[in-house]
């Protein structure tokens, strides 16, 4: 079992940053989903402004 | 419509199983090497790392060819989805090389041509990166950063040759050069299809995401010209 360390670290990093990596996507991905959320807002209070005004 | 639903359901679950059997495979089926010992393991997951490496940076030349051609913004939308998955990849590549290189060479990098060319690949994709955001337009960038994938791409072949045009204290070609034993090699080919469904997998995510983001980037657009336009 000489060098288990080594082994083990390289195993662990690689996981490490799969995951990092898919966690950044989802991160982006939630973010994405609440601008997306923000904008049709904005466009609804806008549709209803401009229906009163009319 | 419907295969794109299938694909994004099935690969997942393809991809964990065969982690699953990558990992069963490394470390309870194939025997140990005799002269290195247990640390030759990496060798099944540095090797895939590498491939993986090599064809997100294809896929990034591909696409950088097909968006200067045919200026469709999907082509960009691609190759730099693709350069971000490779620029992770190669990262592991030198990570996971160095690891290993400590206990066989007593050292954990050694300036030779095959480390070199691929500290030299990792440079030239974070370049790709970093000239697409520091652009001031995102067409410039997106223009800039297919130039950088295209000319990068020459140093691809370079890294895969190195072992074989040069003297290099690497080892030399595994899969078509012989002398690995059918159990190693059959759990290297199921690592390797591992590694090449997660690399599917997080393309389709990354590029899916990109295309809402153009998406939001074109309404916030459109919101600007509305206020513009009605002085607001």
């Amino acid at each position: 079992m000489e060098n288990a360390g080594y082994l083990f670290a390289s195993f662990t990093i690689i996981w490490a940053l799969v995951f990092g990596y898919v966690l950044y996507l989802n991160n982006k991905q939630k973010n994405l989903k609440r601008e997306i959320d923000l904008l049709k807002k904005v466009r609804e209070d806008e549709n209803t402004e401009s229906a009163i005004n009319s | 419509m419907k295969n794109t639903a299938i694909i994004s359901r099935l690969l997942p679950v393809l991809t964990f199983l065969l982690f699953a059997a990558s990992l069963f495979m490394v470390f309870i089926y194939v025997p140990t090497e005799e002269t290195m010992g247990i640390v030759q393991r990496i060798f099944y997951f540095h090797v895939p790392v590498a491939w993986i490496a090599f064809l997100a940076f294809f896929i990034v030349f591909i696409g950088s060819i097909m968006y200067l051609w045919k200026r469709q913004i999907i082509w960009d939308t691609i190759a730099s989805s693709s350069a971000e998955i490779g620029l992770v990849f190669a990262t592991l590549v030198l990570i996971t090389g160095s690891i290993w290189a400590k206990p066989i060479w007593g050292v954990w990098w050694v300036w030779e041509p095959r480390l070199t060319t691929s500290l030299v690949l990792w440079f030239i994709y974070a370049a790709y990166l970093l000239v697409r955001s520091y652009a001031s337009e995102e067409s410039r960038g997106a223009r800039f950063s297919a130039v950088v994938g295209i000319i990068g791409f020459i140093d691809v072949p370079i890294v895969a040759l190195a072992i074989t045009m040069w003297r290099t204290q690497h080892p030399g070609p595994v899969i078509f050069g012989g002398g690995l034993a059918t159990s190693m090699l059959i759990t290297l080919l199921v690592c390797l299809v591992a590694f090449t469904t997660l690399y599917a997998l997080l393309l389709i995510q990354r590029v899916s995401l990109k295309k809402r983001e153009n998406e939001i980037k074109i309404l916030q657009n459109d919101d600007l010209i509305l206020e513009k336009d009605t002085g607001g």
